[in-house]
């Protein structure tokens, strides 16, 4: 015992201490911006009001925060695990593959049969990816931190082999697949809506969306509520005390890997299936790296991703107007703040629980 | 009257709903050897800790040496001549004893002058205190009994003039533990002021000066051991008359459940851990293996609970031969055998589970714990309640962490957890390894009522007055074998002390 472990009421836990990270997070932040030579809390107001002040705006907030809890939730699945898995850009990568064959060889099917095929597909393919170095791990002790990272590269350079020698549209320059049949693709969601008499402006928000509310409720169930969960979680605290319990660590290790390679696949089902409409290089555009921040932030639960995921949505989104408003404030700004909650939520985390603890305790001798 | 060396006054802290110590002073004589006991779970760790600076207290006041003072990190209490020996040892096993003892005082960026220093303190050190130990050994490759040395020697090496030991012969041999004595009192000859946490009377009663009592966060006595007995010390800890011996009524035994023949294991280095083990266990009798601590003892209780893999040899359950599927923890559970593991904060419980969750582990894939793959958060709770109640675990709160409780009720939330499934063979790995005196009377009695309703009972204890009290045979092992059986009339401490140093009937 280097230290004291820090207790902290739950609520401090798994609310206060996020949000005090992110208001850090964002300070800092602000302090790049009065670096550049713009005003903090001008940029937060365009922010926001990009992010959340149009229903256009609120859709493209939605569309990105619908891959950030497919990725929070994929790194969230193995961290209960012990596992720390860095690859959802790669699993999400082979899931996009995946999900792209099923539409092109599948297009005679009728779409309702196509599409949950191709979903199924998709989170085959970033299951499978996720179990290869989950394996790895379990039989020969290569960690996954190292495996899913290599993995992660060679997924790109799979993509890029598959769409210029093998599955690229003919006569064309792009490495990128002939796009899908009209049938084999996700509803966008001002149509899905239109028949109940909602109108909303054409964004890239489509049914993926509901897929990764349904997946926030099935982790939940599966971590917090089923027999698998308790093995998870066992395994991730004390895989001692999991081999007494007549749970395979090794198992489970497979097991959380590849759940959490398919849950990275949404990230393609949102993406591919439902907005680009084909395949294309560099699809995952970093969301999967994201999703570590997420989790992160989240503290691995599913309303914590929820709520994690809807910031980062928000930060995209309101990022993208910024910087089409500001010229001199880049969208790599939000890059920049996705970064230090990181560094804040994760390697500093110890930082804040401190100082909240040390201001919960009341009525202590000064 | 001297200055005391410490004095605590009115020390109050709180652990959420866990009031560790309520109001607690303690003054202790420099020079002297002061013991404090008390349950687990009395606040005897968290007051050290409040002295050596991992906790601050919510109130009250500390003086070393006569001067208040504030201790805020564990730094603050070595700059104040406070030192602490752990029971668990914070050392680097990979590096040799002077590292050890400078690491975290180098004194420089540069190592070689710390270590230069450190060597020649040390020679002088081990020649003042009798403290004989190699400076270059690997620390992993000493024994507990030195380690323990190394930590001793650290603390003095940082200026300590108060040493505190926390439950220091929890891990020595009873000779390891009379060389520790001898050095505690050396070191009480030199002037320095040791603080002795102990819930052995027998420890407290060989070398202690005075006595403080905790019980349930507050001190309630303060004793001089000359003048006071180990009954009157029980009953302090406790607030009632303690049962220091255990009854049992002599009882036909039954038929043969558990038999192993010819186990050998070989680790991967090709050290053999246990070899040619024969053990059989009938209904209704309780085995006990007496032993050092790491001469097979754990081991046989892995390979017969399906946690390793003997290299050689054959275990009949109930007659059947166990096949390797049938050799896993959970497959052996549904077969009636049930294990409370020696190491129940490593393997026996996730402490970071609220305890309910604790009480199922194991037996996750009960279907009546919910529907398929589900589990009935409800259902477990329920059922802990219920269990806790029964058992008497405290606080009875099946949402509370595990590692909240005092040791002894969590060994009480492993014990429910394995009794109430009705096991046929029970293997216990020490039942009573830092639990206090209460909880142990409860934890034998259970054991016997157990015995005594036909349960075969397999017991691996490295308390011999433990094993003695609760077998009806006594198995002596040393060097993973068998190195002699003893009926448990007629077995005595000083023969079973021979076996257990592997002088066998051949040889003697």
């Amino acid at each position: 015992m280097s230290a004291a472990p820090i207790e902290l009421p739950r609520w401090a836990d798994t609310a206060l201490v996020p949000l005090v990270s992110v208001a850090a997070a964002l300070a800092v932040s602000g302090l790049v911006v009065i670096g550049i030579g713009e005003s903090p809390l001008e940029a937060t107001a365009l922010l926001l009001r990009g992010a959340l002040g149009s229903a256009e705006g609120i859709g493209f907030t939605l569309y990105y925060t619908t891959n950030f809890i497919f990725t929070g939730l994929a790194v969230a699945v193995a961290f209960h695990a012990g596992l720390f898995n860095i690859g959802g850009e790669g699993q999400a990568t082979i899931a996009g593959i995946f999900a792209a064959l099923a539409c092109l060889w599948l297009a005679p099917l009728p779409g309702l049969l196509l599409v949950p095929l191709a979903i199924l597909a998709a989170a085959a393919g970033g299951a499978l990816y996720g179990f290869i170095p989950g394996w790895l791990q379990a039989t020969r002790g290569s960690h996954v931190v190292i495996t899913t990272i290599m993995f992660n590269f060679l997924a790109a350079t799979l993509t890029v082999y598959l769409l210029v020698e093998v599955i690229g549209k003919p006569g064309s320059m792009q490495p990128e697949t002939p796009e899908f049949a009209a049938h084999a693709v996700l509803t966008p969601m001002h149509k899905l809506l239109a028949p109940l008499g909602i109108t909303l402006p054409s964004t890239p928000l489509n049914s993926a969306f509901l897929l990764a509310l349904a997946a926030l409720v099935a982790v939940w169930a599966l971590i917090f509520r089923s027999r698998l969960g308790y093995a998870i979680r066992t395994v991730g605290a004390n895989p001692r005390a999991a081999a007494y319990a007549g749970i395979s660590p090794a198992r489970i290790t497979m097991v959380a890997m590849a759940i959490s390679g398919a849950l990275a696949g949404g990230l393609a089902v949102n993406e591919v299936m439902g907005v680009q409409h084909r395949l294309l290089l560099d699809f995952t555009a970093g969301y999967g790296f994201v999703g570590i921040a997420v989790a992160l932030m989240g503290r691995g639960h599913p309303v914590g991703v929820a709520l994690a995921a809807l910031l980062f949505g928000v930060l995209y989104q309101g990022g993208a107007e910024l910087s089409f408003d500001k010229p001199s404030i880049t969208r790599d700004m939000v890059v920049v703040i996705g970064g230090v909650i990181i560094l804040f939520a994760g390697a500093l985390d110890g930082l804040f629980r401190r100082a909240v603890a040390a201001l919960l305790r009341p009525g202590r001798a000064a | 009257m001297t200055i005391p060396a410490i004095a605590l006054t009115g020390i109050s802290k709180r652990f959420g709903p866990v009031q560790a110590n309520r109001d607690v002073s303690l003054s202790v004589a420099p020079g002297s050897i002061h013991g404090i006991v008390g349950e687990n779970g009395a606040g005897k760790s968290t007051l050290m800790s409040i002295l050596y600076g991992f906790y601050e207290a919510d109130a009250g006041e500390i003086a070393v040496g006569g001067q208040a003072c504030r201790i805020r990190t564990p730094a603050d209490a070595i700059a104040l001549g406070i030192g602490m020996v752990h029971q668990h040892f914070m050392l680097v096993e990979t590096l040799s004893v002077v590292e050890n003892v400078v690491l975290g005082a180098e004194g420089g960026a540069w190592l070689s002058g710390g270590v230069k220093r450190a060597r020649a303190e040390l020679a002088r050190l081990s020649e003042q205190f009798g403290l004989a130990i190699d400076p270059d050994a690997i620390v992993g490759d000493l024994s507990v009994g030195l380690q323990q040395r190394v930590e001793i020697l650290k603390a003095l090496y940082r200026g300590a003039q108060i040493l505190i030991l926390d439950e220091p012969t929890a891990v020595l041999t009873p000779p390891e533990a009379d060389q520790l004595f001898a050095l505690l009192r050396a070191l009480r000859e030199q002037g320095k002021t040791v603080i002795l946490i102990t819930h052995k009377l027998r420890e407290i009663m060989a070398i202690t000066d005075r006595v403080s009592v905790m019980r349930r966060g507050e001190m309630v006595a303060h004793l001089a051991t000359p003048e006071t007995s180990p009954p009157e010390i029980a009953e302090a800890m406790v607030g009632r008359r303690v049962l220091l011996r255990v009854e049992k009524e002599a009882r036909p035994r039954g038929a043969k459940v558990l038999e192993a023949v010819g186990l050998d294991m070989v680790d991967a280095r090709g050290v053999a851990l246990l070899s040619g083990i024969d053990l059989t266990l009938h209904a209704g009798e309780i085995v006990g293996i007496a032993g050092v601590a790491g001469n097979g003892q754990s081991e046989l209780l892995e390979v017969l609970a399906g946690l390793a893999r003997p290299s050689r040899g054959v275990i009949r359950l109930n007659g059947q031969v166990l096949t390797s599927a049938d050799r896993n923890p959970s497959r052996l559970r549904k077969l009636g055998l049930m294990h409370v593991p020696e190491d129940r904060l490593r393997t026996g419980l996730v402490t970071a589970f609220p305890a309910a969750e604790n009480a199922i582990l194991g037996y996750q894939d009960d279907p009546v714990l919910g529907p398929g793959p589900f589990l009935s958060p409800a259902t477990i709770a329920a059922r802990a309640r219920d269990t806790f109640a029964a058992y008497d675990v405290r606080p009875p709160d099946p949402g509370l962490k595990t590692a909240k409780f005092s040791g002894g009720n969590q060994q009480k939330i492993v014990l429910a957890r394995e009794i109430e499934r009705a096991p046929r063979v029970l293997l216990v790995g020490q039942p009573t390894r830092g639990v206090d005196i209460g909880a142990i009377e409860s934890i034998h009695r259970r054991l016997i009522g157990l015995r005594d309703s036909g349960v075969a009972i397999l017991l691996v204890s490295v308390e011999l007055e433990e094993v003695m009290a609760l077998s009806d045979r006594i198995l002596a092992m040393c060097g993973g074998r068998i190195t002699g059986e003893r009926l448990a009339g007629e077995a005595d401490e000083r023969d079973l002390g021979l076996l257990m140093a592997g002088v066998t009937e051949q040889a003697a």
